[in-house]
């Protein structure tokens, strides 16, 4: 005889796909819904979801940066176009992707149900009866004892804390790690519910950065962000109140130029009524204001520009915020004076703030700290092209209507430095001031990914660390001449996973049983 | 002398006890092949001489110095672990913080991670010692690797890894790293293990490398303890991620942004998931379950050197 199939199941796993009498019309249809939920198919669209980001992960991404995505076409002009069309470049938003993940989690859910509903049956069901032949099984044990059947099965039964038990026809089932199942199903669930997360955190959900000078305040209005980008179904309406301050950003280095900390020191109202209070927001601290929170993202330096008319009347005193070319935050500045008496003014300059000058009298920066900077700076006079209400960029320059002051030499001012243009104009670099960049977020998903996340590892855990296993002890009177009073006492055992570890287990109950069930000599 | 130069030189002594741990692992089971082969040649000729069948007191299988080697290699090997670990301690007290916080410092501390999963597994007897060799070389070539191209003299954090989360994560993510390392060479010696008893079993001639299989555990042992460091390794790589994700949303404003490095180690984690459901699917057990966590250890490779070197992203300062 062979053991029957229920015992040997340990798992609710879905079945191999076989072929199944149907009634002809939905026959296909359930032949294709047991195909999508089998397991070969979640094993084979594991494969293409792994396959299919790869792409993603050599090839650079549009939503985490454009530019190099652009220089990468500008270097391939005849494979990008192709695999720009294949979606390469947006992998994670791609239809294709969307598609393997969706199908994915399609027949994760198809082969849940069922298995959730056999597994609470199996939950409510004792174990199953013993097979006929105990000495079949993987492992099994065998003596004779003195004992009547009915009080080594009592015996025996006490052995088996722990242990789902049932005594049924003469003989024991008993059944352990209920939990493994449990787990695998608590694991696949908690999958579906990040999914849930991530979705409800990619349609409700906000980003928009900004940058602030030191000394400027932040609102939170859709129009105050440099760059936003909302999920698919948030409204305006959501944005949290929330008003803070930029009063100082310092960043500390080493003497190699790597930099030790940032702090963005900042004052925020907690809600729209209380006066400010303080913050320090760190890299890995952010601030929280009710659902939103504020990151510090990026930083660099904004130096104090100031333009006077030749009577000395002031036409311009702003800081300037430059972009960082490096490491050592050598940083490209534009300056546009619109509103001065004779032509208008702009200045392209260089920010270095350890400035060193080699023999050429080019200059770089040494160091990212503002140990000696200096602005490097050439002049434009003529018309900045702003007023044509053509939306124009701050960090770049229309140079199509301007001529070069003197010559276009450029001009290195130290802190306090003036520069007198040819027109009586001056120049004057008053003082070195910094800027930082904020990202403000909500994500109303974020919460339900964390417990999801919970679930998948304490499910995963359970499931690959439970062993599932089940126990059969037989015992019937001996038959034969001389058995009068004998009793035969078997033992039979089976475990899905990790059977060395199970083999040990059992030898070890099978030890305790013959202690406590004394074979006869 | 400093604490980091003793770490460096403790990494070193370690990594030349390894290699003559290597050595020894390998003597043994060359000198075992070597008494097996005259042990059979032994039997027969007293078979002849007897004329009929006789006893003779069996063979030993192991020679003399084939009985010292693997002993001896088995001390070496905790030795050098010893002193790797040794290199590790002293490394963070000179760093003065938990010394995984650079290319260097992580490699060797995954590499430690593998040697001591290969001691367990020996030590609880899932697998014969007789695998040393095997495992002693990767580690010699990956530590030798770590100490000279990835070296880095000890110094701070920059301030984005400068967080308690860090801890977390990146001790989550070494330890699963290594231990998934030691369960990609148990799957390759799995599969040249199995392919050398198909050739055998047909009574077909292996040559090197199929050869080599005669000297490794059994294809069941290896692909149990493949399976066994990897059922260990998956949850706690999972969790390295949701604490990366956690340590992300801190520092960046998101969980997750399939950053060049955040999508290789889901590519990673997806295809461990693959591994471990090939192992319950009919027709995947087996070679082609052990193929996918090949594939797995590559993709993790891949994750940790190649995007760490070639690729930009925000993880590229690690
Ligand atoms: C969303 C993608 C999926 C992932 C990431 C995933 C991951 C995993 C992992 C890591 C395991 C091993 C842990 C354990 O034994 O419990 C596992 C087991 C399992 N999965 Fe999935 N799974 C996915 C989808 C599916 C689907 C679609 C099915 C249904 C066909 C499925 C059915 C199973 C079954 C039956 C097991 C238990 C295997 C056994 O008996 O050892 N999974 N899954």
């Amino acid at each position: 005889m062979t053991v029957d199939l229920d015992a040997v199941r340990l798992s609710t796993a879905p079945e191999p796909v076989g072929p199944v009498r149907q009634r002809q019309l939905l026959a296909p249809v359930r032949r294709a819904w047991r195909q999508l939920t089998s397991m070969r198919t979640a094993l084979l669209l594991l494969f293409l979801l792994a396959l299919g980001a790869v792409p993603g992960g050599f090839l650079p991404q549009r939503s985490l940066n454009p530019v190099r995505v652009n220089e990468y076409i500008a270097q391939h002009p005849s494979l990008a176009p192709v695999l720009d069309r294949l979606s390469l470049f947006d992998v994670f938003a791609a239809p294709w992707f969307a598609a393997v993940y969706l199908l994915l989690f399609i027949s994760l859910t198809g082969c849940l149900v069922p298995r959730i509903r056999l597994h609470a049956r199996a939950l409510r069901t004792p174990p199953p009866r013993a097979p006929g032949n105990l000495s079949r099984l993987p492992v099994s044990a065998r003596w004779e004892t003195d004992l009547g059947p009915d009080e080594a099965l009592q015996l025996a039964r006490r052995q088996l804390n722990g242990w789902r038990a049932i005594e049924r026809g003469g003989a024991l089932s008993a059944e352990k790690g209920y939990l493994r199942e449990t787990g695998n199903l608590v694991f696949h669930v908690s999958l579906v519910v990040l999914l849930v997360g991530i979705a409800v955190g990619a349609f409700f959900g906000f980003k928009g950065t900004v940058l602030l000078k030191e000394g400027s305040a932040f609102a939170n209005t859709v129009l105050a962000y440099d760059d936003i980008s909302p999920g698919r179904r948030f409204d305006a309406g959501n944005l949290v109140p929330l008003n803070f301050t930029l009063d100082d950003f310092a960043a500390t280095y080493g003497a190699d130029g790597k930099a030790r900390t940032f702090d963005a020191h900042v004052r925020y109202a907690p809600d729209p009524d209380s006066s400010l209070r303080p913050y320090d927001i760190r890299v890995n601290s952010p601030l929280h204001i009710d659902a939103a929170k504020v990151y510090l993202l990026g930083h660099g330096y904004a130096p104090e520009v100031v333009v006077r008319e030749k009577n000395g009347e002031v036409a311009f005193d702003e800081t300037v915020p430059c972009l960082p070319q490096d490491t050592t935050f050598t940083s490209a500045c534009t300056i546009k004076v619109p509103d001065t008496r004779g032509e208008q003014l702009a200045f392209e300059g260089v920010f270095t703030p350890t400035t060193v000058q080699n023999e050429s009298g080019n200059v770089a920066s040494a160091h990212p700290a503002a140990q000696s900077p200096a602005l490097t700076l050439i002049g434009y006079r003529g018309d900045l092209g702003i007023d044509a209400g053509v939306p124009s960029s701050v960090y770049s320059l229309d140079r199509r209507r301007l001529v070069p002051v003197d010559g276009g030499r450029p001009k290195l001012l130290g802190v306090g430095e003036t520069w007198t243009l040819p027109d009586g104009r001056t120049v004057t670099f008053a003082k070195t001031t910094e800027w930082a960049t904020f990202q403000v977020t909500q994500d109303p998903g974020k919460g339900i990914a964390l417990l999801a996340s919970v679930g998948i590892v304490l499910g995963l855990c359970m499931s690959l660390f439970v062993r599932r296993r089940r126990v059969w002890v037989r015992a019937v009177p001996a038959g034969g001449e001389d058995g009068s009073g004998r009793t035969v006492v078997e033992v039979g055992g089976l475990a899905r996973t990790d059977p060395d570890a199970f083999a040990a287990e059992f030898d070890e109950l099978v030890e305790r049983l013959r202690a406590r069930v004394p074979g006869r000599e | 002398m400093t604490l980091a130069s003793l770490s460096d030189q403790l990494l070193f002594a370690a990594v030349v006890v390894y290699a003559l741990a290597m050595l020894g692992f390998a003597g043994a089971s060359a000198s075992r092949r070597a008494a097996a082969v005259t042990g059979v040649a032994t039997r027969e000729r007293v078979l002849v001489d007897a004329g009929g069948p006789s006893v003779t007191a069996p063979a030993p299988l192991v020679t003399p110095a084939a009985g010292w080697a693997a002993p001896a290699a088995m001390v070496l090997t905790v030795l050098g672990w010893a002193l790797h670990l040794g290199s590790v301690v002293t490394r963070g007290m000179a760093a003065d913080r938990l010394p995984w916080g650079n290319m260097y410092e992580f490699s060797s501390v995954a590499a430690l991670v593998a040697v001591t999963g290969f001691l367990v597994l020996v030590l609880r007897g899932r697998v014969d010692r007789s695998l040393g060799a095997f495992v002693m070389l990767p580690v010699v070539l990956y530590l030798g690797l770590a100490g000279t191209v990835l070296y880095t003299a000890v110094g701070p954090l920059v301030p984005a890894l400068n967080s308690y989360w860090i801890k977390i994560h990146v001790a989550a993510a070494v330890t699963a790293s290594g231990a998934f390392l030691l369960s990609g060479v148990l799957a390759s010696l799995y599969l040249l293990r199995s392919r050398y008893d198909e050739r055998t079993d047909v009574g077909r001639a292996v040559r090197f490398p199929v050869s080599l299989g005669r000297a490794l555990p059994a294809a069941r042992a290896l692909d149990r303890a493949a399976y066994g460091v990897i059922a260990f390794a998956f949850p706690v790589w999972t969790f390295a991620i949701i604490a990366g994700g956690i340590w992300a949303e801190a520092a960046w404003g998101r969980y997750w942004g399939w950053d060049p490095k955040e999508t290789w180690s889901f590519i990673t984690w997806v295809l461990y998931a693959g591994y471990l459901h090939a192992r319950a699917t009919a027709g995947w057990k087996g070679r082609k379950a052990a193929w996918v966590a090949v594939a797995a250890a590559v993709a993790l490779i891949v994750d940790y050197y190649v995007v760490n070197i070639f690729v930009v992203g925000l993880h590229s300062y690690a």
